[in-house]
């Protein structure tokens, strides 16, 4: 009988090597330490934080959430705890895991941008950085900067300058075409690029004749959203050289592989968090399971694999 | 903590309202009241998230196998609202369920010799039956409960069976007085000599008016709240509350999930 070899899960991104590539996605997964008791950090590649800025934030006013078929939409408008409060608070927790935490971050200005770069850059614990420049929820501090190349270029090079640490940026859906803001982003020094973010779209409660949300539209996330999210980064796949990481609508490692096809090297696990808090761990698991299965010694060799 | 469960029983106590036993580990022994549950109803993307049911009661089972040990169970109270709820409806016994829990602050039980008042709309009674149990320990309790109509008022003569004093009042007569029951709570409080704390659950309306009654009146005051909630866990932020300092300006939003559901009444800023 042939001995049956572990596959070797692990992959790079941007100068990190990630024991496997399931991240969780920002906003799903709190600060790490609301889900320990559900997934054992060192069963996955990274985690992300809740989108981080200078000064707390306290979002948007409520319904911020609500059910549709296969996903949901939120409008939570990047509630966080802020910088200062994060280091005191929240980087004790990253420095116990064995596992890189990735800081994902906003700013209302390109200067806030680079400010929260260079504070980021200073903590050790932080592995790498990922910009929000695609939150659909508030005025300013996202999609206004997600929408167009030239802005978001800005925000990117004065990232680059602030920090040494890998910079991915994570881009919006809600644009008319995804590759030329990829292109904007790698030519300004991103090291990665994390796709998609959520869709806006909304909601509405015919009875009372108004929208669900309070901010009337929201973030659309969950299953639903998959098919969009694939052909984006297996179009972005085809035009940058960076890393991709892929996001939309995973809910196990079937989804996961798909999206290494399409072109990702890792991926990012968001709202099926919410569905299992276990979710991230179990894909991971499952993802080993399924290349072993299939005798795929390396899951490096799927990335970009698509036959078309 | 997640664990899939065995429904014992799905049984509709009233038109709408249902009550479902199911069996849970033995560290679900210790759920403090107002404490809740977040219950997957099937394993399919739709609907995706989970629902969140207040903990009605603890207790254990004897399985029918001769000679088995005592088993824990769980109960929830809830109520068909929409697709999930409709689904749960559907279960039966020996179905399997994906639940976690118990999540969230229970309710603090205060000092034994004041007298403890209920009040409960609807479907807030849900949480409010655990309440109930622990409290007439050591304390007089009185349960006000109202609704809409007769099919609103839930479980009465279990409150009863407890030794609870229970007062209802419906919007339509049909059943106790007719008319709100924050008017009964209101003539209890007239009567009232010593101290007494309120616990309450049930629509925001209700909520608001046992609010203001207390913080007239200087009673500590305990609510439970719902909210629109995907995680249960403190990572969506969907199910935040407004603080008693909130404005638009100085923004206080309290996690319902993680901080609650049970907040005293003068936490959280009411009248809106």
């Amino acid at each position: 009988m042939k001995s049956v070899m572990k596959p070797d899960m692990r992959v790079n991104v941007a100068g990190m090597q990630l024991r496997n590539p399931v991240m969780t996605a920002s906003g799903t997964f709190g600060y790490g330490e609301e889900f320990a008791e559900y997934v054992a950090m060192e069963s996955i590649g990274a985690f992300i934080t809740k989108g981080l800025s200078l000064k707390a934030r306290a979002g948007n006013p409520t319904p911020r959430i609500v059910e549709t078929p296969g996903g949901m939409l939120n409008a939570i408008g990047l509630q966080n705890v802020g910088i200062d409060a994060f280091i005191a608070k929240k980087v004790p927790y990253l420095r116990s895991v064995n596992t890189p935490a990735i800081a994902n971050f906003f700013g209302n200005t390109v200067d806030e941008y680079a400010e929260m770069a260079g504070r980021l850059d200073e903590i050790p614990e932080v592995a790498a950085l990922e910009i929000n420049i695609s939150c659909p929820n508030v005025k300013h501090g996202g999609i206004v900067f997600g929408t167009d190349p030239a802005s978001a270029a800005s925000v990117v090079s004065a990232c680059r300058a602030a920090t040494k640490k890998a910079l991915i940026v994570k881009l919006s859906p809600n644009v008319t075409d995804v590759v030329v803001m990829a292109r904007a982003c790698e030519d300004a020094g991103a090291d990665a690029l994390s796709l998609i973010n959520t869709l806006i779209g909304m909601a509405i409660d015919l009875n009372r004749r108004r929208p669900v949300l309070a901010n009337i539209t929201g973030g659309f996330s969950g299953p639903a959203i998959k098919p969009i999210a694939l052909r984006m980064v297996w179009q972005v796949a085809q035009a940058v050289k960076v890393p991709i990481i892929g996001i939309g609508g995973i809910m196990n490692a079937v989804d996961a592989l798909e999206f290494m096809l399409a072109g990702a090297t890792a991926v990012q696990v968001g709202t099926a968090s919410f569905t299992n808090p276990g979710a991230a761990q179990k894909i991971a698991e499952d993802m080993e399971v399924w290349l072993t299965a299939n005798g795929v010694a390396d899951i490096k060799s799927l990335i970009g694999a698509l036959e078309t | 903590m997640q664990f899939t469960s065995l429904i014992l029983s799905n049984i509709e106590v009233s038109p709408g309202y249902w009550r479902m036993r199911m069996t849970a580990p033995a560290a679900c022994a210790s759920a403090r009241p107002g404490q809740f549950l977040m219950v997957r109803v099937n394993g399919a993307i739709d609907p995706l998230l989970r629902r969140p049911f207040g903990i009605f009661d603890v207790g254990t089972y004897t399985p029918a196998q001769s000679g088995a040990e005592p088993q824990p169970y769980l109960e929830m109270l809830y109520r068909v609202v929409g697709k999930g709820t409709a689904m749960l409806s559907t279960l039966h016994g020996s179905d399997l369920i994906d639940v976690l829990g118990p999540l969230g602050k229970g309710f603090d039980l205060g000092a034994p010799d004041e007298e403890k008042l209920i009040v409960g709309g609807g479907v807030g009674l849900a949480p409010l039956y655990l309440l109930a149990k622990e409290l007439v320990k050591e304390s007089k309790v009185r349960l006000f409960a109202g609704g809409r109509t007769r099919d609103d008022i839930l479980c009465i003569t279990e409150f009863e069976r407890q030794g609870v004093e229970c007062y209802t009042a419906t919007e339509d007569g049909s059943l106790g007085e007719c008319g709100l029951v924050t008017e009964a709570l209101l003539r209890r409080l007239d009567q009232l000599q010593g101290r007494a704390t309120i616990y309450a659950c049930g629509p925001h309306g209700m909520l608001n008016a046992v609010a203001g009654i207390a913080a007239e009146r200087r009673i500590p005051c305990q609510v439970s709240l719902e909210g629109y909630m995907a995680c249960g866990v403190g990572a969506c932020l969907g199910c935040v509350a407004p603080g008693r300092s909130h404005s638009p300006e100085t923004p206080d939003f309290r996690c319902v999930c993680t901080e609650g559901p049970v907040f005293e009444s003068g936490e959280l800023k009411w009248g809106e």
